[in-house]
C-alpha cells in the first residue's frame, strides 16, 4: 500500500519536473507558426491582419484602418507598435533571421531600409506587381530606395521628410536681416557656405545669447542630405573618408561650430528641447514634421512666428516604408492593405492628420497639401514650399550603415568643436569611432 | 554509506526486524521477490528523488543560463552579423586578440574601474552610517526603512531620466545651485570625470538603501551585551562603533563588497540613459563608455555579435579573476580575525 502512494507521489513528481522541463523547452523552440495563427484568427470569420511599427506614424489616428475595415467588412486590423526604432529594428531584424514573430506588415524606416534590401529582401514579397500599385505615383528616389539590384520593390515608401529651413521671422528682423521668404531664401539659394555666411551676419547683430543655428548635427546632416554621394558610392563601397563632399560637410559645419554660429547641442536631448522653448535659436533645417516637433517643445507666444524658406539645396530627412514578410500568415491580404494605406489619396489624408508628407508626387497637388498651413508658420503655404523642395531632392546613394557614419560624425565628432576641439581632432575622433564601429 | 533508515525500520504491516516476527522460513519465495524488489525501488527511489526535485533550477539553468554562454563561446570564434546570424564565419582566436590593442575596450574598462570605485566606496560608507544611525531607537523607524529603500524600486529608466535633467548644462539645477554659490557651470555630461561623477550619482542614489538595510539587519544581529560591556568598561559611541560593531559585520561587509562589485562591472543602464541618443557611445569621447555598454554597442548597435561575444567572455574571465582576488583576501581576513 504505502508502496504505491510512494511511487504515485513518485509519478506526479516526475511528470511535474517532465512538463516544467518541456514547457520550457518549447518556450525556447520556434513559435513562428501557431503564434501568429491565434492572432490572425479575429473570431466570426474575419482576417485580422497585424502591422509591426514604431513611433507615430499615424495609420490608425488619421482613421485609415477604420476606413479599410468599412471597405472590407472581412477584415480587422490591429498594431503593434514600438516606440522607439533603434528598439524596433533590432528586433525587426531577429524576427527575419529567425522567420518568427513577424507581423502581417513590417514598418522599415528609411535610415535601415538600405540594409534590409541589401540582406533580407529573400524575406519579403515584391510588392511592385501588387494590383493598384503604379511606380509612377512614387517619387523616383522613393521607389529606388526599396528596389534591390535584381528589380524587387520589397518596400512601399509611406512619407518623406524633404527639408527646408524653418527660421524666426522676429530674431531675422532683430538680426537686420530680410524676413521675407523668398529673400531669405535668396540669401543663400544654391550654397551651404552662403548659409553659413548668413549666420556670421546674424552674429553680428543678433540678440545677445541666442545662435543662428540649433546645433551642429542639423547642419551636417542637412548638408549630407543634398548630396549625391555620401558615406557609400554606387556599387556600395564605403567612401565616407575620402569623399570630398562629406570632408566638405564635415569642415563647413566644424567651421560654424567655430564661430559659435549653431548651439553646442544635440538634437532631440532635453537641453535642445530647451532650447526651442526659451527661443535661442533663429533658424533649423526642417523637413514637415519637424514643425509638429517644434509645436509640441514651443511656449504657446511662438505661434506663427516662424516661415519657412527654401534650403540651399533641398535633401531628405526621415520617412519610412512598408514591407510585407513572406512568412506572414496573410501575406495576399496584407499586399492589398499596404498597396491602399501607401496610395497616393490615403498618404493626403495622413499629411493633413499626421504632418507625413507623402511620398507619392501624385498626392502633392491634392488639396490636403496646397492647402496646408501651420499654427507656427502661419499663413506660410508650406505644402508647396515642401512638395517644391521634394521634387528637387537628388536620387542619393544609401548605404547600409548610414545611420552608425552620420552619428559618428556628428555625435563623435562636429559637437566636440563646440567644446572647443579643433576641426582635425574632431576629424580624427569621428572616424577612429567609426572605423571601429564597422570593422566587422 | 548512508544507513537506509527507511528500509531498515520495520515496516508496519509487512513485519520486518522487530521480535515475534515469524520465521523467515514462512516467507514465501514470492513474498522475498516483491520485498526485494520494494527495496530496491525505495533505494532508488531515495538515490534519485532529490535530483528530480532540484532539477526544475538546472533545467532552466541549462536553457538560460549554460547554454547561452557556451552558444556565446561559439559564437565569439566567428565573424557573425545580426542580419545573419546563422551564416558564421570561422575566424579562430581573432576576436580575442584584437581585443588588446582595442582602445575603445580598455577605455571602457579603466571608465567601468573608474566608476566602480567612485561609486561603490561612498555607497558602502554611506551605508555604514545610515544604518547606524538607524539603529538606535528611533520614531517611525518602519518609514525611515521603507524610504531608504524607495530608490532601490524606482525604474532606472526613470531615475535616470530625473538626473539627466538635474545634471544639464544650460538649463539643469545642480548648475544653477553651483552658480548660486559662484562656481561656473559644470557640463556634467561633455567632460569626463563630471560625466563619471554624475553617473556614480546615480548608482549611489540607487544602492545606497539597499546597502544600508542590510548592514541594518546585521547589527540587529548583534548582542545587546556586546555593547553594555563596551559601555561599562568606558567606550564611547564611537568606540563602540569601531571595536564592536565593525568587527561583527565583517562578513557583510564582504557580502557587500563583493555583490557591489559584481554590480559595478556591469554597469550598464545609468550610462546609457545619461546620454540618450547618441546610441550607447557614452558620451563623445567614450569618456563614460563601461563594458556593457560597449558590448551592447558592438552587439546591437553595430550589429557584430562575433565581437560582442567575445567582449562578453573577456568581461566573464576579468569577472572570474576579481571573483579569485575577492576570496584570497576575504580568506587572509578571516584567518587574520
Amino acid at each position: 500500500m504505502r508502496a504505491r502512494i510512494r511511487t504515485a507521489r513518485k509519478a506526479l513528481a516526475l511528470a511535474a519536473v517532465a512538463s516544467l522541463g518541456t514547457g520550457l523547452l518549447a518556450g525556447c523552440a520556434d513559435d513562428g507558426g501557431d503564434d501568429s495563427s491565434g492572432s490572425s484568427s479575429g473570431g466570426k470569420g474575419k482576417t485580422t491582419i497585424t502591422l509591426g511599427l514604431f513611433g507615430t506614424m499615424g495609420f490608425k489616428e488619421a482613421g485609415l484602418y477604420a476606413e479599410y475595415e468599412k471597405l472590407n467588412p472581412k477584415i480587422k486590423i490591429a498594431e503593434n507598435v514600438v516606440e522607439r526604432n533603434e528598439n524596433y529594428y533590432p528586433a525587426l531584424l531577429n524576427h527575419l533571421t529567425t522567420n518568427s514573430g513577424l507581423q502581417d506588415v513590417q514598418a522599415v524606416e528609411v535610415g535601415n531600409i538600405a540594409e534590409i534590401v541589401n540582406t533580407q529582401a529573400a524575406k519579403l514579397e515584391d510588392l511592385s506587381k501588387v494590383s493598384g500599385v503604379n511606380k509612377a505615383d512614387w517619387l523616383d528616389w522613393k521607389w529606388q530606395q526599396a528596389t534591390t539590384k535584381d528589380g524587387q520593390t520589397i518596400g512601399l515608401g509611406t512619407d518623406i521628410g524633404p527639408m527646408a529651413i524653418c527660421y524666426r521671422k522676429d530674431l531675422f528682423e532683430k538680426a537686420g536681416l530680410p524676413s521675407d521668404r523668398a529673400e531669405v531664401g535668396k540669401l543663400w539659394a544654391g550654397d551651404w557656405n552662403k548659409f553659413v555666411d548668413v549666420g556670421e551676419r546674424y552674429k553680428k547683430n543678433g540678440p545677445e545669447g541666442t545662435t543662428f543655428m540649433d546645433s551642429p548635427g542639423g547642419l551636417i546632416n542637412a548638408i549630407l542630405s543634398s548630396e549625391k554621394e555620401k558615406f557609400y558610392d554606387a556599387s556600395g563601397k564605403v567612401i565616407y573618408k575620402t569623399n570630398p563632399a562629406v570632408k566638405n560637410a564635415f569642415d563647413l559645419t566644424a567651421e560654424a561650430a567655430e564661430k559659435g554660429l549653431v548651439g553646442a547641442q544635440t538634437q532631440f536631448q532635453p537641453a535642445w528641447d530647451q532650447t526651442i522653448a526659451n527661443n535661442k535659436f533663429a533658424a533649423m533645417a526642417c523637413p514637415p514634421w519637424m514643425l509638429g516637433y517644434i509645436k509640441g517643445k514651443s511656449q504657446p507666444d511662438a505661434k506663427g512666428k516662424w516661415d519657412v524658406a527654401v534650403a540651399p539645396k533641398s535633401g531628405n530627412w526621415g520617412g519610412s516604408f512598408l514591407s510585407v514578410p513572406k512568412n506572414g500568415k496573410n501575406v495576399e491580404e496584407a499586399k492589398k492593405l499596404v498597396a491602399w494605406l501607401t496610395a497616393p489619396e490615403q498618404q493626403a489624408k495622413l499629411f493633413k492628420v499626421q504632418g507625413s508628407f507623402p511620398s507619392a508626387q501624385a498626392a502633392f497637388d491634392s488639396a490636403e497639401v496646397t492647402g496646408a498651413k501651420n499654427d507656427m508658420t502661419g499663413d506660410a503655404p508650406i505644402g508647396e514650399i515642401f512638395a517644391e523642395a521634394a521634387k528637387q531632392i537628388p536620387v542619393q546613394v544609401i548605404g547600409p550603415k548610414d545611420q552608425i557614419i552620420q552619428q559618428g560624425l556628428t555625435d563623435n565628432g562636429v559637437i566636440l568643436v563646440t567644446k572647443g576641439k579643433s576641426a582635425k581632432e574632431a576629424w580624427e575622433t569621428a572616424t577612429k569611432t567609426i572605423d571601429n564601429n564597422l570593422d566587422q | 554509506m548512508t544507513t537506509r533508515h527507511d528500509t531498515a525500520a520495520p515496516p508496519v504491516k509487512e513485519g520486518g526486524a522487530a521480535p515475534g516476527r515469524p520465521p523467515a522460513d514462512a516467507v514465501s519465495e514470492q513474498e522475498v521477490k516483491r520485498r526485494a524488489k520494494l527495496s530496491r525501488r525505495w533505494q532508488r527511489d531515495v538515490r534519485w528523488s532529490p535530483y528530480a526535485f532540484v532539477s526544475p533550477f538546472f533545467l532552466l539553468f541549462v536553457a538560460f543560463g549554460l547554454f547561452p554562454l557556451i552558444y556565446t563561446g561559439w559564437a565569439s570564434l566567428h565573424q557573425v552579423e545580426l542580419t545573419a546570424p546563422t551564416d558564421m564565419n570561422w575566424v579562430g582566436l581573432r576576436n580575442y586578440t584584437r581585443i588588446f590593442d582595442d582602445e575603445f575596450f580598455w577605455n571602457a574598462a579603466k571608465n567601468t574601474l573608474t566608476i566602480g570605485i567612485i561609486s561603490t566606496v561612498p555607497q558602502l560608507l554611506m551605508a555604514m552610517g545610515i544604518a547606524h544611525i538607524l539603529n538606535y531607537k528611533l520614531r517611525a523607524s518602519t518609514f525611515y526603512r521603507v524610504a531608504m529603500l524607495a530608490p532601490y524600486a524606482t525604474s532606472i529608466a526613470a531615475a535616470s531620466l530625473v538626473f539627466v535633467l538635474l545634471f544639464g548644462r544650460d538649463y539643469g539645477m545642480i548648475n544653477w545651485a553651483l552658480d548660486v554659490v559662484g562656481i561656473d557651470p559644470v557640463d556634467w555630461q561633455g567632460d569626463k570625470w563630471p560625466s563619471q561623477i554624475a553617473v556614480s550619482t546615480i548608482i549611489i542614489w540607487r544602492w545606497t538603501g539597499y546597502n544600508a538595510l542590510i548592514y541594518l539587519a546585521a547589527m540587529q544581529a548583534i548582542p545587546q551585551d556586546l555593547y553594555e560591556s563596551a559601555a561599562l568598561d568606558g567606550a564611547s559611541r564611537w568606540q563602540q562603533f569601531l571595536h564592536v560593531t565593525l568587527p561583527s559585520l565583517r562578513p557583510t561587509i564582504l557580502f557587500t563588497a563583493v555583490v557591489s562589485t559584481i554590480g559595478a562591472s556591469q554597469v550598464f543602464g545609468e550610462p546609457l540613459l545619461f546620454d540618450a541618443n547618441k546610441g550607447a557611445s557614452g558620451g563623445a569621447e567614450h569618456q563614460f563608455q563601461t563594458l556593457g555598454l560597449y558590448l551592447y554597442e558592438q552587439g546591437w548597435v553595430n550589429q557584430h555579435l562575433g565581437r560582442a561575444s567575445a567582449i562578453a567572455w573577456t568581461m566573464f574571465l576579468i569577472l572570474i579573476v576579481i571573483g579569485i582576488v575577492n576570496y584570497v583576501i576575504s580568506r587572509r581576513l578571516r584567518a587574520s580575525s
